[in-house]
Parts: C-alpha cells; structure tokens; sequence
C-alpha cells in the first residue's frame, strides 16, 4: 500500500467496502423507487435514472480500481497507459446507441409498412406497436 | 495467466523482475508478472465492453423489451417462506444478494494481499481461503439463478417468454399463475408465457386502447435476443469467477506449503491474483448496472 501503515489501510480496507455495500443497496433502491415498485404512484423518467445509476457504478468502479486494486499507488505512467485506452468505449457507447436508436427507427418504419397504418396514427402510437411484429424475421 | 505457470517454475530465487526485465531499469516500477496482468485486464475490459455494449444497442433498438426488475424476482422457496408473499415478486433480492456476496470476496481479498505484504503466512492463507468460498458461493447463487430460468421459466438462447406489453388490454384467459382471465393490463405491464407438458400458453387478450381497439391477440414472445445476451455475458462472467477461483485454489496451496515465503518478495503472486479477482468483481458493478439496475 505504500504510504500507508499496515493498521492503516486495514480500517480503509474496511471503511471502503462499507461504502460499496452502502452504494449498492441505494442503487438497488432507487431503481425500485424509480420503477414505481416502493411507493406506488411515484417514478422517475428513464433518463434521470439512468444517469445516477451509471454515477454511482463509476463511483464504486473507482474505489474497486483505485484502492482494492491500488492503481492511486501506481506510477502515472501506468495508471495512463490501462485508463486511457478505455476512453475508446465512450466513442463506442455514442456509436453504438446512435445506431440502436436507427435500427429502433427503421423497425418501426417496416412494421408502419407491413400494417398499412397511416403515418400520423404510428407517430402517435409508437408505444402501442405490436409485440407480435417480432415473428417478422 | 501463462505467466502463472513460469513463474511457479523459475521461482525459488525472488531475482524474478531481473529475469524477465532486461533493459536494467523496471517500466513503471512494476514487476513484469503484476504490469502483464494489468494490460490482461485491460483486453480482458474491452471483450466485456464490447458485450455490455451490444447488449444496449440491441435494446434501444428494439420497441419492447423485458423488464429486469419483472424477470430477476424469484428467490430460492426456503428463504422466500420466511418473507411475506412467499418466493415470488421479488424483484432483485436475489442478484443484490449475489453481488454482496462478492463484494464481501473482494473484501476479503484485500485482506490476503495485505497480510502477503506482512509476510504472513498464516494471515494470507485464512483470508485467501475465504475469498474461495466466496467466489464458490456466487457461483452457487449464479447456478440457481439459471437453473431457475432454464428449469421452471424455459428460457433459452433462442426463445425469450419474458416481455411487455404495448398496448392496453384485457385477458380472455388466466394462466392458473398471476392472470386471472378478466385482469386488465397498462402498456409497459410485463408477462412471462409459461410452458406446460411442453407446450407454450401464449394467453388471448382483447385490445382496449389505440388504433387496435377491439382485435383480439395472444402474448407475444419477448426480443429472442435477451435469452442469448443473458446467458453469454453472465455465463462469460461466471466462467471469469471460475477460473478465478481455480487459479485462487492453486496460488492459496502454494502458500500454504510455503513457496513465496523463500521468495520474499511480498507474496505477489496474491498480489496478482488479487488484481484479477477485484477486476471480477468490476466486471460485475458493470454486468449488475446493465442487466438488473437499467
């Protein structure tokens, strides 16, 4: 651990699991608060969710990299070499979702197309597209 | 983890980093063995990035697909008769369990690597054995969670019975289960089609809102893509926790018998496992994120 003593990084040791277990039970209960499934009536939009779940997974990826696996005790030259490479996959994610959301898109064009629904009554109903389509391929 | 295997063969002088490093100087004041493992880890976050990441880009892609909260809520019936409403609707009891059990491994493990760094043996031995049967009891809860999938729910790579409903409606028949016939549902309400004496019950609904209205339908099977998804990444991950706790077993032998002691080194073969056991345990923040949490 470097600059710690021994007794030391024992209590941190322990204080940050604590603080992972502490972040796993609130994700755990605000995606069920968020889902309507604890208070009934109250949900939060997808968005808003989503974004505090991926903070609090970077949060405990951090404790997980930097103090279990002791990349703070590293040289920088090595905490550059393995972290920076993963700012690829933020490319990756904007791509790759970019794409979904255009396939989502085209799905719904061929199912407006197989149906022969107007145009006015899909952009409507686009949550009320049937289940069934999926049989298509 | 080759390397592994090299190591335990070159070892009984602890010269190991002039061995492998011989330039002089140490890149990044790392041993070879503990720099390797880190850029493994690396290649090994990408195979996973590229799955978690197809995952979400099938999602989106897609205009319904299984809720997590609505699939991942059976807990094992001895447990669920002690709780109120039994072993079902309980939706992440299970899979936040498992993850604490991990993280409880990963704890444990930290405790190894810092007892290895006071060169004790005894110390590194105890807390090793521990991180074990962690990993063995997660790999328990992941068995039954798929046995529980593939057993009672026949979910499979290519057929998915968990989906969501995109419209309101109403059922014309029960399911001898939840659905009563008669029982309305909102859009966005999940279902799970049950199989009996091998035939699928996809039950008859009647539509009651939007431009349907009135048209009489059967479930539908979910996204077939959420079965083969489920069972690649958390079983790529399963595999991860396995071989980690294989190369757990072995690395917690030789300490026993005492080999890194004559090396003196900090036992940093513990050291190296631990890097790979705690990157497990990452893995997984991110598999429970995209899987159970979203």
């Amino acid at each position: 651990m470097g600059h710690l003593t021994y007794e030391e990084s024992k209590s941190k040791a322990l204080r940050i699991i604590i603080i992972l277990g502490v972040i796993t039970i609130v994700e755990v209960l605000f995606a069920l608060l968020g889902k309507g499934y604890l208070i009934s009536g109250v949900e939060f939009p997808i968005s808003i969710m989503a974004i505090a779940m991926i903070v609090m997974s970077l949060v405990k990826a951090y404790f997980i990299v930097y103090e279990f696996m002791h990349m703070k005790y590293e040289v920088p030259g090595l905490v550059k070499s393995v972290l920076l490479p993963t700012l690829l996959l933020v490319w990756a994610i904007i791509a790759f979702f970019y794409e979904g959301n255009g396939w989502n898109k085209s799905r719904a064009n061929l199912i407006k197309k197989y149906k022969g629904i107007e145009d006015t009554q899909v952009e409507k109903s686009i949550g009320y597209i049937d289940a069934e389509t999926y049989k298509l391929d | 983890m080759a390397e592994t295997a090299v190591h335990t063969a070159e070892h009984d002088h602890h010269h190991d980093m002039d061995a492998h490093w011989d330039g002089g100087s140490r890149p990044f004041k790392a041993s070879y063995g503990k720099l390797m493992m880190w850029y493994f880890l690396l290649s090994d976050a990408f195979t996973f990035a590229g799955f978690l990441i197809a995952y979400g880009t099938l999602r989106v892609s897609m205009q319904t697909w299984p809720v997590p909260d609505f699939v991942f809520s059976t807990i094992p019936e001895t447990v669920g008769n002690l709780l109120p409403g039994g072993a079902h609707h309980k939706p992440l009891y299970f899979v936040t369990f498992m993850t604490f059990v991990l993280l409880f491994s990963s704890y444990t493990m930290v405790r190894a690597v810092q007892e290895g760094q006071q060169e004790n043996k005894k110390g590194v031995v105890f807390w090793m054995v521990l991180t074990i049967l962690g990993g063995m009891g997660f790999l328990g809860c992941q068995a039954w969670e798929w046995n529980t999938l593939i057993a009672k729910e026949h979910m499979t790579i290519t057929k998915n019975p968990f989906s969501a409903h995109t419209e309101a409606g109403k059922y014309l028949e029960g399911d001898g289960h939840d659905i009563k016939a008669g029982d309305t549902f909102e859009p966005g309400e999940s279902y799970l089609i049950h199989k009996h004496g091998g035939e699928w019950h996809n039950l008859k609904y009647e539509v009651t809102e939007g431009p349907n209205t009135g048209q009489v339908k059967q479930q539908a099977f979910g996204p077939k893509a959420f079965g083969a998804l489920f069972f690649f990444i958390t079983g790529f991950h399963g595999f991860h926790v396995l071989s980690g706790v294989i190369f757990l077993i072995i690395i917690c032998v030789n300490a026993a018998s005492g080999l890194y002691v004559k090396r003196k080194n900090g036992y940093e073969m513990v050291e190296k496992i631990g890097l790979y056991w705690h990157f497990v345990d990452l893995v997984w923040v991110f598999v429970f994120l995209v899987f159970y949490l979203l």
